[in-house]
């Protein structure tokens, strides 16, 4: 059994012209030991559907889900109290923005040993033990002299540190990494990663990783999953999913990255647009951006097998190819023999 | 290939989402409609008021209320010590109130943007020397500093009015040059000096029209504050003068009758709160709609 | 294809570069220093934003300045778009010299910000916005400027309907548009591209890079390029300028820096921006601590506390760039054979 699982997870929020659905039937499992990257632009529901796993929505959320367990245990049917012990304990998670995620009012002693009072009921000297302890472990230096500094007096980078200090104080068993280096500079956002990524395997965490930069979920991720306008397209390994994209956004998406184009050519981009609440198509909500997008996808899609990473596409791509298609797949093949 | 983009279909327009925001606060609407009730008859005082509010009708002096034992129906909410009509006074009274409240605000409003705008745009020393002067007029308490303004120009609706719009003053110029200061900085301001818009351009076609949405609210609760302050200048005999019908003029006058006659004081004191209160909800309801720090995403 | 369309670039390059002429935008040892007060009884302190920064700019091309945040590329954009004067140091736009107020030079350099959403007036629609520059400099009607507007609308890929929404009602991609459009209204010879992308959606990305790579095709505009993501750089540079703490450790032609970096810290720069391709996971350069502070510069080269190559000389003496037309540094300990001999003591 998958330490976490989602079955078709729907998160709607009330606004003024009606119901916005922001995640819609995303299925999600994560094992121990596992780095999952959730990947997608903004509008994707990637963030949405972590938060909502962990409760930290706003209440007028509306979140329906068939299956929402983690470790055993059915978060659905847990009260908020005990799903509080759940969360920040067993199940912990970091956010884009270091600095904002720091109480600016408190020193990084006092907000390392809060978390350790609340969950591990560590008495003093413990915790300033084992603070010192968990900055060593992510890599800051001089940890002794950190724990009497505000957040103002420390860098972005170091932020981050501190943010994923206090994600590990208890040992979780998942970690989820919400852009964890977008707001990060280059080099810094290598330290961070590999330093996410040396934690998962000492401690025998699952990670999950939400990014919107492939070359990060290039570098980390085992496996893959890409989502688009709140639906999940596509979940693959992450080799396969570089090599033979199975879902046309993901292969459009990976052809329009400069790195992999002809420099100084133009880029193959998406036309178009992510649609919003008021633009949402029928259908697949990426025909009117497809190139292979045909009637009946302007009607109806569905989700293909595991062989073909379950891409949310009537013509999942074989190398390239829509496969089944009533026009391309035919005249493409036959050029391709 | 040229991309274009695809259609991008139309939000809810401003208006309807300030609606939006703004009929969610109940109070609001309640306060909005309160407040546009007393306009209407302010402004249609000579068509509604049962008398004139000046005119004394020696045979009925301080009649009380017509649902009270000994009134009459011909003047609803009793008349005062010379025999003049209470309704037909509140009434007129609002034609005042309301009055005071525009010219205050709109006083206070234009000197106290120009000044923080100023302030917030050049930085430096002006700022320096505006903020300091500010700071004094914020040391004393507003309405002794209304009183020794009246004192000096001498009592009388326009120099108490000029008095309140002087106190009022320096939170719209600290409110202003807060938001210039903000609004200075950020990358459209640059955007429009690198195509290069001058000074005044900058400061009231780029910047100010940003800074109009913490103002407004600001202006609605320092209406009903000038509405206040002008009643507590009248009641202390340096507002307007009797016999004009100025809710506060009116308090004023009838003091003596308290133990007497209740409803001389009542009326005029309760057209105050209820108009203070509907101005004060309706400021609730406009900080909810416009403020985009209290919006709910 | 593929070789056809190298050897093209490649031709491209070579007709460009002897069809120069002057450049139309030319740093001249730029810096900017600020003065930083530190309290009340303190001596204010100096930081130097920028310092000694030369480059010169040709029509049609685009110099990308690369740099992790307080590398002095924000600081540059100022001064090249005539915000700030340099404190040291000559910049020439047009071969003429540029100083804040000089209302001539000022068309010629226009801006785009890194984000939409904060470089378009919120209470302005976009039609005024984009007309904003023409009223403001030119003296054409109404209807002139009207039909200009609509002309750059069209250019950049908005619909004539547009005219009268405002920026809120569009996606970032779009705005992005409009802030291009805004800043070729009036035909400005340079513009500075402040991180143009790095904001956007990946698919947008795509469609506002190739915008500005047609448009450059079109008008001949040179591109001052700030980015601090290597391959959106990598794609749309001709130079580069590597930046380390206000000072410029490497420059040189794109192809140059990327395939043979001198410096270490392009190295660490090049090495730590993340591939996308899953089979090439490789051993990074891994960094040592993070960026010194401003206001505490350390002595020599800049870089010296955290690179891994450092002596003795690099803590004591700042190294000048030097190297051939195609690439300099500034480095004592280059990585590749392009080393000058180390100066006798």
């Amino acid at each position: 059994m998958p330490l976490l699982e989602i079955q078709n997870l729907t998160v709607e929020f009330p606004t003024i012209s009606g119901l916005f659905r922001a995640v819609d039937g995303v299925s999600l499992t994560c094992d121990t030991g596992e780095i999952l990257s959730i990947v997608g632009e903004s509008g994707s529901g990637k963030s949405v559907s972590m938060l909502a796993l962990m409760g930290l929505l706003p209440s007028n959320a509306r979140i329906t889900a068939d299956r929402m367990a983690f470790d055993g245990k059915d978060l659905l049917s847990l009260s908020a109290r005990q799903r509080r012990t759940v969360i920040g304990k067993d199940m912990a998670m970091i956010f884009q923005e270091p600095m904002s995620s720091l109480n600016p009012c408190f020193t990084v002693g006092y907000q390392l040993g809060e978390t350790l009072r609340l969950h591990m009921g560590l008495n003093r000297a413990e915790r300033r033990t084992r603070s010192i302890e968990l900055l060593k472990f992510v890599g800051i230096p001089a940890p002794e002299d950190r724990l009497g500094n505000y957040p103002h007096q420390m860098s972005g980078g170091m932020s981050q540190r501190v943010m994923i200090a206090m994600a590990l104080a208890c040992n979780p068993k998942l970690l989820i990494a919400d852009e964890p280096t977008t707001a990060l500079d280059v080099t810094i956002q290598a330290q961070i990663l590999e330093l996410l990524v040396r934690l998962q395997r000492e401690n025998g965490m699952a990670l999950v990783l939400i990014t919107h930069d492939m070359g990060v979920v290039a570098e980390t991720a085992e496996r893959v999953q890409v989502q688009y306008a709140g639906q999940k397209v596509e979940e693959q390994p992450v080799s396969g999913l570089f090599r033979d994209p199975h879902h046309p956004y993901t292969a459009a998406l990976l052809a329009s990255l400069p790195e992999r184009a002809v420099i100084g050519e133009r880029l193959p981009s998406i036309p178009g647009v992510v649609p919003g609440q008021h633009d949402r198509p029928e259908g697949c909500l990426f025909s009117p951006r497809c190139t292979f997008a045909t009637d009946l996808c302007r009607r109806e899609v569905h989700e293909q097998g595991p062989d073909f990473g379950r891409a949310l596409c009537n013509y999942p791509l074989r190398i390239g190819i829509p496969m089944g298609h009533p026009t391309l797949s035919v005249a493409l093949a036959g050029e391709d023999a | 290939m040229a991309v274009s983009e695809t259609k991008t279909a139309a939000p809810p327009s401003g208006l309807a989402e300030f609606w939006f925001y703004f009929s969610r606060n109940r109070g609001a609407v309640l306060g909005l409609v309160i407040f546009l009730v007393i306009l209407c008859l302010a402004i249609a005082a000579p068509v509604v008021a049962p008398h004139s509010p000046t005119e004394q009708n020696r045979a009925v002096l301080l009649l009380p209320p017509a649902f009270a034992a000994g009134g009459q129906l011909t003047y609803l909410l009793g008349t005062d010590p010379v025999g003049r009509d209470i309704l037909s006074r509140l009434i007129y009274g609002a034609r005042f109130s309301l009055f005071i409240g525009l010219v205050v605000v709109s006083l206070s409003v234009v000197s106290g943007v120009l000044v923080g705008l100023i302030a917030g745009y050049f930085r430096g020393r002006i700022d320096t020397a505006i903020m300091r002067v500010m700071d004094i007029v914020l040391a004393f308490p507003s309405l002794l500093l209304a009183l020794v303004l009246v004192a000096v120009l001498g009592p009388g609706l326009l120099n108490a009015m000029i008095a309140i719009s002087l106190v009022n003053l320096p939170h719209f110029v600290r409110l202003t040059r807060a938001s210039v200061m903000t609004e200075r900085t950020k990358d459209y301001v640059i955007g429009s000096q690198v195509a290069g818009a001058g000074t005044m351009r900058l400061m009231f076609l780029t910047i100010l029209p940003n800074c109009l949405a913490p103002l407004i609210v600001q202006a609605t609760l320092a209406f009903s504050a000038a509405i206040l302050d002008a009643a507590a200048l009248g009641f202390l005999g340096m507002g307007a003068q009797p016999p004009t019908p100025e809710w506060g003029t009116m308090l004023a006058e009838a003091r003596e009758f308290i133990q007497r006659a209740w409803w001389v004081v009542t009326f005029p004191g309760l057209a105050i709160l209820i108009t203070v209160l509907a101005i004060n909800l309706m400021g609730d309801g406009l900080r909810d709609a416009l403020d985009p720090k209290l919006k709910r995403s | 294809m593929r070789e056809a369309a190298l050897g093209n670039s490649g031709m491209n390059g070579e007709t460009s570069d002897k069809a120069l002429g002057a450049p139309v935008l030319e740093g001249r040892d730029l810096a900017r220093y600020y003065a930083i007060s530190r309290g009340p009884f303190k001596p204010t302190a100096t930081v130097r934003a920028l310092n000694g920064v030369s480059f010169s700019l040709h029509s049609g091309r685009t110099l990308a300045v690369v740099g992790e945040s307080g590398c002095g590329k924000s600081t540059l954009a100022r001064l090249v778009t005539m915000i700030e004067d340099p404190t040291a140091g000559e910049l020439l736009i047009d071969g003429k010299p540029a100083r804040v107020g000089d209302r001539s030079l000022r068309s010629l350099v226009q801006i785009v910000f890194q984000n939409p959403y904060g470089s378009l007036n919120p209470r302005q629609k976009v039609g005024t916005i984009l007309d904003e520059p023409l009223r403001i400099n030119t003296k054409d009607d109404a209807a002139t400027r009207r039909a200009k507007v609509e002309e750059m609308m069209q250019k950049v890929g908005l619909r004539p309907e547009h005219y009268d929404r405002y920026p809120h009602m569009f996606s970032g991609g779009q705005r992005q548009r409009i802030a291009i459009a805004r800043a070729l209204m009036l035909r400005p010879k340079v513009l500075v591209l402040d991180e143009p992308v790095s904001a956007l959606d990946l698919s947008i990305q795509a469609q506002v890079l190739n915008l500005l790579m047609d448009l450059q095709k079109e008008m001949g505009l040179a591109y001052l390029f700030i980015s601090h993501g290597l391959s959106v750089v990598r794609h749309i540079a001709d130079d580069i300028m590597v930046m380390y703490l206000g000072r410029p450790v490497e420059t040189g032609t794109s192809e140059a820096v990327f395939s043979d970096p001198q410096h270490p810290y392009t190295a660490a720069l090049l090495s730590a921006t993340p591939v996308a391709n899953p089979q090439g996971r490789r051993q990074r350069i891994a960094l040592q601590g993070e960026l010194p502070s401003p206001l505490k510069p350390p002595s020599g080269c800049p870089f010296n506390p955290r690179c891994w190559r450092a002596t003795d000389q690099c803590r004591e003496i700042m190294p000048a760039l030097a190297g051939d037309a195609a690439q300099q540094f500034a480095c004592y300990h280059p990585l590749g054979e392009k080393a000058p001999s180390p100066p006798s003591a």
